[in-house]
């Protein structure tokens, strides 16, 4: 017979609604505008480490074919670009083939944008929301220079491809695996440093390499190029994302054409520009700082449960 | 065979690596925040009962492996290799002292045990949980003591040796869990 049963609790839909009311709450109190934008976007992102799920069918005029938002970021920017003010969005978003104990292919994110801000300010703020929704707890910030360099004792700017290869592979098995300087520091990331981070508590990690920017601003710190970037961290789960913006048109736009190049060199399909989005850059996006958060992550600490499956109503395998 | 991404690799699934079969353990998805995910896999090398972990760039595939479990009825021993035959087709199989393994210990002619192959060749041999051997050599029982504790060891017609309590005597016929060697009771013939 099938299973028609949810994957959650009673105990589980009450801590969810409650999260929600909090996360509104902390965002009213600030003067923060909650948005919303479609799911169904006509470009997908070129980033080549997310696949969108395409939506090919329907007979709305200029229908298909649509991607299912990997997150609301473009559209955001362009409320931004006209002069928006400071909003949240609390939306799902959806993402091919990740899969597991935390990660559904669709999920709840949440994601705000904060004029003016730096996103060392921005760190701040995330840490506010998270302490209002999980309870009072301290935090601290290490560079991604520091936090490689203190938890493996490895400089992830200055030290050799090969001393970084070396490393992966006293750690873990690999077999031939093949890659640049980012596959390797991700390898570290995920196997060696992620594992120390579990006894961290709350953790920002910030100024990423530069090849690793996506869409955050370019800065120069002790002589190396990074990405304005920052991860947040909580007992060594992945929780947020945030960027010091990009707002130049003309670098986003090469930014987006080296994602395309790379993926074409991986055999991945290639993705037109949102033009739109250029557009709204080209007209001008205020200085800001923006963050996504992913909201079932932070219901599997607020409840300590381990595995997210247990949080969403119906998982992916019973949707 | 078919080939398998990482994100069709699901416990029990049997695949190829390094040129040796395979079965899958556990799989589990991991990504930093941006950049590339990856699936840290367990997995156990059927030829040499190994378990351990690789990680593989998510999307990456394996070639699946051509592996099935039998059960199969032991025949004989030639002195080099091990006969084993499918009940249903009466097919025989010979395996190599490699493929026995330990199993070796505890085939007792005619007994069913589980014999993996691997592109139609046995690859492992799994005796019975218990088998019912006979004692060849063991030291004399003691008198009256049937229930105290005390044990001794005891050669079986296979060849291998258990503990066994001290009244047991040679001819008798016990039973053994073959996962544990452990002595179970005594088998009225």
């Amino acid at each position: 017979m099938t299973d028609w049963r949810p994957g959650a609790g009673p105990g589980a839909l009450r801590a969810r609604a409650a999260l929600l009311a909090s996360i509104r709450a902390f965002f009213a109190g600030r003067g923060v505008l909650e948005v919303e934008t479609p799911l169904l976007c006509s470009r997908g992102i070129t980033d080549p480490a997310i696949e969108p799920l395409l939506v090919s069918g329907g007979i709305s005029v200029g229908a298909g074919p649509r991607y299912l938002q990997t997150s609301p970021e473009y559209a955001m920017k362009r409320l931004l670009a006209a002069s928006s003010g400071p909003i949240y969005q609390i939306c799902k978003a959806f993402r091919d083939g990740e899969a597991g104990s935390r990660h559904n292919p669709e999920f709840t994110l949440l994601e705000w944008y904060r004029p003016g801000m730096d996103h060392h300010q921005l760190m701040v703020e995330v840490a506010a929301l998270v302490c209002a929704c999980l309870g009072e707890r301290p935090w601290q910030a290490l560079s991604y220079r520091d936090l490689f360099q203190r938890s493996i004792g490895v400089d992830p700017f200055a030290d050799s491809l090969e001393t970084l290869q070396q490393m992966v592979r006293q750690i873990v098995d690999v077999g031939a695996l093949s890659g640049d300087r980012d596959l390797w520091l991700d390898l570290l990331l995920t196997h060696a440093v992620e594992p120390w981070l579990t006894a961290q508590g709350l953790c920002f990690v910030y100024d990423y390499p530069s090849s690793q920017a996506a869409l955050a601003r370019l800065g120069e710190r002790d002589g190396c190029q990074v990405g304005e970037r920052f991860e947040l961290y909580v007992d060594g789960i992945e929780l947020a994302n945030g960027y010091h913006e990009l707002g130049a048109p003309a670098e986003q736009r090469a930014r987006f054409e080296v994602d395309n190049r790379r993926r074409q060199a991986r055999g991945q399909p290639q993705r037109p520009l949102d033009e739109a989005l250029l557009a709204a850059l080209a007209a001008g996006l205020p200085e800001c700082s923006g963050v996504a958060l992913g909201v079932d992550r932070l219901l599997l600490l607020a409840t300590g449960e381990s595995d997210i499956r247990r949080l969403l109503a119906f998982p992916w395998d019973r949707s | 065979m078919a080939n398998f991404s990482t994100n069709e690799f699901k416990p029990g699934l049997k695949v190829l690596m390094d040129g040796d079969p395979c079965s899958i353990l556990e799989n589990e998805f991991v990504k930093p925040g941006k950049g590339q995910a990856f699936n840290r896999v367990r997995l156990r090398n059927l030829r040499s009962g190994r378990v351990w972990e690789r990680t593989f760039k998510s999307g990456e595939s394996l070639e699946g492996a051509d592996v099935v479990d039998r059960t199969m009825q032991y025949l004989y021993n030639d002195g080099e290799f091990w006969y084993f035959m499918e009940p249903d087709t009466f097919e025989q199989h010979q395996a190599d002292a490699k493929a026995v393994g330990d199993a070796y210990l505890w085939l007792k002619d005619q007994d069913n045990c589980e014999v993996t192959l691997y592109n139609g060749t046995p690859l492992a041999v799994a005796p019975a949980n218990f088998v019912e051997l006979e004692i060849v050599e063991t030291d004399p029982g003691l008198k009256g003591d049937t229930a105290q504790g005390g044990t001794k060891p005891a050669k079986l017609s296979t060849g291998a040796v258990v503990k066994v309590p001290l009244f047991v005597t040679i001819g008798e016929v016990v039973r053994v869990d073959t996962r544990t060697g452990e002595y179970q009771n005594r088998v009225s013939k």
